[in-house]
């Protein structure tokens, strides 16, 4: 490793930055996670900054259990973010569906349409939780942590939604 | 003449929706908005699951007002299937929702002061609002959804009715001391607040706005006075209505219900009766229908509910406040500046995931 990668691997786990998108969430995983940056829990210590553009974030952090409607855009979205990039699903709704599984405007759970890296279980998990898996993020850009395995093949997005509707 | 298309995931949009305006120079000639980009299908799952897994189901339409939500469900089946709910859970369910109401203030107040730059009093917006978070686990042992309604009642008893006094206190106190004078006197507040985003009080009754966005128009429309509800019709407390219908008055009237939550939950706790919180068993729904409406924080929320005597509702419909407000933006947009945009739309505290279902 040279001196380079490893200088940014330290910037990659100092000072991750984070955008987030709300893939139909229910509001809940949202404002836990603006509560993060906020004096009590203050995510900030960790170097963690809220991001607003994609372009410039390492972490993206999803909530919602996928509608259809967001599904595209949120591709987008995780396009312009650069390399490395980590995912991280937040709440019950994007590893699940959690309540709102069998909804014919779904096409979650998150793992169909993006790879996932880390998961925060919970609806909605509690701040605390955010900021470890944010941690973990952080530790899996940094190489500190492997990645997880991605299971390449995921049944198509349309068939499965179409099938209930 | 130029369109700038905004959404649906852009750094001053909290949720997702897209926003499209024209523009002449920085002046806003039009503005249009595009929702559901939430749809989750809520009411097509409703029709699809028991009335125990309803009550979880409607919880997560929102999770600013989810105790509203429940509520809502429980008051529908109450109402259809004639259930009296004891003197005791009446008072929990008031302590709930207005607690629930002080946060999702206190977070709007919040997210404006972000809006306008204001970062000092964002945080102090938010720090408060933990306090609220406290009372509000303390009693459910949840921070967002509280699982607390059920038909015939409360699932949790106030146990320690001391601590949210005294949470209570401080949070009223924090709001008068420190909160309302910023808010009401500071210059930067002032400049970016007053006179922008006005609603006429015509505007307003011609949009059908609720809520505080019909308040701060000079219309003096509250169902907790006049459509008691609950505990409401035992509490004093007033409504404070604004003529000015711009965000500044918003703002102020925000700050000010902030204090009225306070002095329910004061009274609501202190007569609190003793007794049981909730009936016995889940009871059977009997064939029927409701229309069932109370005050949510935003404004008021509707829910029919249908039900054939089986075990899952045949219909249920929320209509949420912000489905009422939100098409005022457009009438608040014409002939603002674009960089009030962001700040006009948050003036409405719109809840797009309660709007899309
Ligand atoms: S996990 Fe729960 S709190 Fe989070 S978005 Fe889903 S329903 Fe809402």
């Amino acid at each position: 490793m040279n001196i380079f990668t490893s200088l940014m691997n330290t910037a990659r786990r100092k000072s991750p930055w984070v955008f987030h998108a709300n893939a139909g969430s229910c509001n809940g995983c949202d404002i836990e996670f603006m509560t993060c940056l906020t004096p009590r829990y203050d995510a900030e210590q960790l170097g963690i900054h809220h991001e607003g553009s994609p372009r410039h974030a390492d972490i993206i952090v999803v909530s919602g259990p996928v509608t259809r409607t967001t599904c595209e855009a949120l591709e987008t979205v995780y396009g312009q973010v650069p390399d490395p990039k980590v995912v991280v699903a937040l709440g019950s709704c994007p590893a699940t569906c959690n309540v709102f599984a069998g909804s014919p405007t779904i096409v979650g759970p998150l793992d169909r349409v993006l790879p996932v890296d880390v998961y925060v279980p919970g609806c909605p998990p509690r701040p605390d939780a955010i900021i470890a898996g944010l941690a973990e993020a952080a530790a899996i850009l940094a190489g500190d942590k492997p990645r997880p395995v991605h299971s390449a093949a995921q049944p198509s997005i349309a068939d499965s939604a179409d099938s209930e509707a | 003449m130029s369109k700038i298309p905004l959404g649906p995931f852009h750094p001053a949009l909290e949720e997702p929706y897209k926003i499209e305006v024209t523009c002449t120079g920085e002046t806003i000639t039009d503005a249009e908005i595009t929702v559901g980009f939430n749809f989750r299908g809520i009411e097509w799952l409703a029709e699809r699951k028991n009335y125990t897994q309803g009550i979880a189901l409607l919880e997560r339409v929102c999770g600013i007002c989810s105790n509203v939500h429940t509520m809502m469900f429980c008051r529908a089946v109450e109402s259809i299937g004639a259930i009296e709910v004891p003197e005791r859970a009446k008072y929990i369910r008031v302590v709930m929702a207005e607690a629930e109401r002080l946060h999702s203030h206190l977070l709007w107040a919040g997210v404006a002061c972000n809006l306008i730059g204001f970062e000092t009093l964002f945080m102090t917006c938010f720090s408060l609002r933990e306090q609220v978070m406290d009372v509000l686990e303390g009693i459910s042992g949840n921070r967002v959804n509280y699982a607390m309604n059920r038909p015939g009642g409360v699932n949790r008893d106030i146990t320690d009715p001391a601590s949210v006094l005294a949470a209570i206190r401080t949070i009223a106190d924090v709001t008068t001391k420190q909160l309302i004078p910023v808010l009401t006197t500071d210059p930067t507040v002032r400049a970016r607040c007053a006179g922008v985003g006005i609603l006429t009080r015509e505007d307003a009754i011609a949009y059908g706005a609720v809520g505080p966005m019909a308040r701060a128009s000079g219309i003096d429309i509250d169902l907790r006075k006049s459509a008691p509800y609950e505990a409401y019709d035992q509490l004093s407390f007033d409504v404070p209505v604004r003529q000015e219908g711009d965000v500044f008055a918003r703002i102020v009237i925000r700050a000010l219900e902030i204090l009225e939550s306070c002095k329910l939950i004061e009274q609501a706790i202190e007569m609190m009766p003793v007794g049981p919180i909730a009936g016995g068993l889940f009871p059977t729904v009997p064939e029927g229908e409701a229309c069932v409406r109370i005050e949510a924080p935003r404004g008021e929320v509707i829910y029919y509910m249908a039900s054939n005597g089986t075990d899952m509702p045949a219909r249920v419909r929320v209509r949420t406040p912000t489905f009422a407000n939100m098409p005022t933006a457009r009438v608040m947009a014409l002939g603002q500046g674009l960089s009030d945009l962001a700040l006009i739309q948050a003036s409405i505290d719109p809840c797009y995931s309660c709007t899309d279902r």
